[in-house]
């Protein structure tokens, strides 16, 4: 049967009994606090619904009721393994609809905070994901050993570890020392000899390309019409990927590709992250060689006290995630009159019912864990 | 233990002839095996995460094994804002552990509600229906803050008593160990806290269960 | 291909829709994002046409949003001939100013960001309104259209109380099913019993500080 509506098939049970799964909201791979309601028939899955809502802690409502520089630690929380890239968007909006400008030297850091973001991340997830799959907490382990460097290099330059809440409209909270870039550049050497390691530990592994091979396909127009980003999209071979679409900050001086994927599988949104943190090494090590000297702040930017004219703006930036903009309407006082987020975690939950239709009840944990969601951003 | 039998103690274990008391053998295998429940809410929960992994590494204090099930597990660190939606499940899986267990309340948001104090979805500090033993402050707290915590919880545990008035919870047979499950309402959830766990309440009679 | 101006795209539209009525809604701050406001009965229609021409192929719904425009009063100063009183008895018709204020009424508002993957172009904001905040709150639903727009729909519709018709799935998804505020309306009020100093005061007692 077909839903006409929705343009899917509808799974008839053929023959045995219907049984009622909740997955979630505590499970231990769920990836937070996030439930689906699975239908089966035997093992194969007939119907699934995702219930969240368990994190919504109504961070619009709270940035509404406060000044604009007073959000910024508020998206820290959002998607809170990048906080970097959280604080990019949302400045990036104000300055649309303040019309700011950024001085250079900040924006090269911008690039650089955004780009070691995206790999601990993008490693973050793998290990994850492999864990998920029953590889039981070491890839994880080597992926949180990169990413405790990364913090390491976050503490030093804004005074936290997660909740780095350093970008301002305008420019950044503070400059970074030439210690510090050279500690960078430092980790950046040995951050290829990291990623063929993480990519050897499970390549060739026959679980691994079973498993993911062939399951959880998504189809390249639905994922355009379902409003899919980010790594997700361009593994079912679509090549948008906003850094290159909308020229934001200062990509365009950079020489990187954009890795697409053919099938739109699981095993080739894994590919796509590890080929996205080779491109991001790349990105990381242009970006710390041409870095000029200079200003971090506009100094004629009133951050207290700032009060756009009344309009709205849409800004937005290519998150590790996905596509994450941040909708604004200002009515001429210091606080936003309307803020909204647009989470990409949420959005590429859509056709998550629509991949894991007839597949089995295993297969839904780990096509779950490619989606890459990180609850803060579904919920808000 | 008074001075003389304490060296009388150090004299026979040097000899090879461990003495103890039930007490403190009973308390001593309690806290260094204290097994926490996989409960992540938000953004602790990444630092819970990291706390475990191979640099800051809980598993040299006891927690050796996460438990994913409720059953089997003796500690449940709530970390992270509890929101009113999450509120009944967290209560539910505080009752389904069994005795003894305790609660550290990681974050300023289960302490409080933290940052997100203003929310209509956020319950401002889960001790409004658990009991909570040891609170980390911080957003997120550092792992070492987490480990710390874990080993101010493994003190309590170490001067719980055996017998006597001053016995922990799960000995004395008239102090609940289960509290009930707070529904969903039209404006909030019904009961919006616990009166008997909960410390701020106005007139507290019993201040329970510390 | 860059996107053509918005009174273009206006234009277009009108020519292949006959009857739909879209407005231009200028935007005052830097970012010179216009919108297009559209009627109910013809934006399924017009979204369609926006993302199947040829040109524009606007396939990418990026955001739904909803929006709270509270009622709110203009005033106005104007001269009325009245008859007034004067110290010592005698009543003369003056003019005299007065202020009249008149109630707008509010309305919810869902704004739709589009852009294009195909040509990489956008954004595109269209909106749309309802007729008020109280008892009319439905618009059509543009899910059949753009499938992106399912869970941003029912976002909207718990936070604002917007209902779109022809949604095929529309209840609450972030609150849970019994709740009955909307609680991102301007005028929310939260229950105040939660607060134990608000609650201790109200009873007259000591709070613990």
């Amino acid at each position: 049967m077909r839903d006409a509506l929705l343009d899917r098939d509808i799974y008839e049970p053929e023959e045995g009994e219907i049984m009622e799964v909740a997955m979630g909201p505590h499970h231990p791979s769920t990836h937070g606090v996030f439930r689906m309601d699975v239908k089966l028939e035997g093992e194969r899955v007939i119907k699934l619904k995702p219930v969240f809502g368990y994190l919504h802690r109504n961070h619009e409502k709270i940035a509404e009721n406060g000044a604009y520089l007073s959000a910024i630690p508020y998206t820290d929380r959002l998607d809170y393994l990048c906080s970097m890239t959280n604080n990019w968007g949302y400045v990036m909006a104000v300055e649309k609809l303040a019309g700011l400008s950024v001085p250079e030297r900040a924006e090269y850091l911008r690039v650089i905070v955004a780009e070691l973001t995206r790999f601990q991340n993008h490693a973050g997830l793998i290990g994850f994901l492999l864990q998920d799959m029953g590889a039981s907490g070491t890839p994880l382990m080597y992926a949180f050993r990169e990413r405790e460097k990364v913090l390491d290099l976050f503490e030093s330059l804004s005074g936290a570890r997660m909740m780095c809440n350093y970008m301002r409209f305008g420019g950044l909270r503070v400059d970074a020392t030439k210690e510090w870039l050279d500690e960078v550049r430092s980790l950046v050497t040995r951050l290829p000899g990291f990623v063929d390691e993480f990519e050897a530990l499970l390549r060739a592994n026959e679980i691994l390309l079973a498993r993911t091979q062939g399951t959880g396909v998504l189809p390249r127009e639905l994922a355009i019409n379902a409003s899919v980003t980010g790594p997700m999209l361009r593994a079912s071979g679509v090549n948008y990927d906003i850094r290159k679409v909308d020229h934001y900050g200062v990509y365009d001086r950079f020489n990187f590709k954009v890795p697409l994927g053919e099938h739109g599988d699981v095993y080739d949104r894994y590919m796509m992250r590890l080929l996205e943190m080779r491109e991001t090494v790349k990105i990381l090590e242009q970006a710390l060689r041409d870095i000029p000297e200079g200003p971090v702040m506009d100094p004629k930017v009133r951050l207290r006290g700032l009060r756009p004219k009344p309009g709205e703006a849409y800004g937005r930036i290519e998150s590790p995630k996905g596509e994450l903009g941040f909708f604004l309407i200002s009515d001429g006082t210091g606080n936003p009159y309307r803020y909204r987020v647009r989470p990409p975690s949420m959005i590429n939950l859509t056709i998550l019912e629509d991949m894991c239709l007839n597949h089995n009840i295993a297969d839904v944990v780990i096509i779950l864990g490619s989606v890459d969601i990180v609850l803060g951003e579904v919920d808000r | 233990m008074p001075d003389d039998l304490k060296d009388l103690k150090i004299e026979l274990s040097k000899n090879g002839i461990f003495t103890t008391t039930l007490e403190e053998i009973y308390n001593w295998g309690r806290k260094n095996s204290v097994w926490p429940l996989t409960f992540g809410l938000a953004c602790c929960a990444i630092e819970m995460i990291a706390t475990t992994m191979a640099r800051y590494d809980l598993a040299r204090f006891g927690a050796e094994v996460f438990r994913p099930s409720p059953r089997q597990a003796d500690l449940i660190i709530v970390s992270g804002t509890v929101t009113k939606k999450m509120a009944p499940q967290v209560v539910r899986l505080y009752n389904q552990m069994p005795e003894p267990k305790y609660v550290i309340a990681m974050g300023a948001c289960a302490i409080s509600g933290g940052p997100f104090r203003d929310g209509y979805n956020v319950l401002k500090g889960i001790d409004r229906y658990i009991p909570v033993d040891v609170h980390i402050p911080g957003c997120p707290p550092r792992p070492e803050a987490l480990i710390h915590a874990f080993m101010t919880l493994q003190k309590k545990i170490d001067e719980q008593a055996l017998a006597g008035s001053s016995r922990p919870r799960h000995l004395q047979k008239d102090l609940p160990s289960e509290f009930p499950v707070p529904e969903f309402g039209e404006h909030g959830l019904e009961p919006p806290q616990n009166d008997l766990v909960f410390h701020d309440a106005p007139g507290n009679p019993l201040k329970v269960i510390q | 291909m860059a996107l053509p101006a918005i009174e273009e795209i206006k234009a277009k539209i009108e020519a292949a829709i006959p009857g739909a009525s879209v407005t231009v809604i200028q935007n005052g701050s830097p970012s010179a994002q216009h919108s297009l406001l559209l009627d109910h009965a013809h934006a399924p229609a017009v979204a369609k046409f926006l993302r199947d021409h040829a040109e524009l192929r606007l396939d990418y719904c990026t955001l739904v949003t909803g929006v709270d425009w509270p009622d709110t009063e203009t005033s106005e100063k104007i001269k009325v001939k009245k008859l007034v009183k004067a110290a010592d008895g005698t009543e003369s018709e003056q003019e005299v100013d007065e202020v009249r204020k008149t109630k707008v009424p509010g309305y919810l508002e869902a704004v739709y960001h589009l852009f294009s993957m195909e040509k990489k172009h956008g954004p595109v904001v269209i909106r749309l309104r309802t007729a008020n905040r109280t008892d009319d709150t439905h618009v059509p639903s543009l899910t059949p259209i753009w499938r992106g727009a399912e869970f941003q729909e029912r976002e909207a519709f718990d936070l604002y109380g917007i209902v779109f018709d022809g949604h095929p799935d529309l209840r609450r998804i972030l609150m849970w099913e019994g709740f009955k505020d909307f609680p991102m309306r301007k005028d929310y009020v939260p229950p105040p019993d939660e607060i134990p100093d608000v609650a201790a005061q109200a009873a007259g007692q000591e709070s613990h500080a």
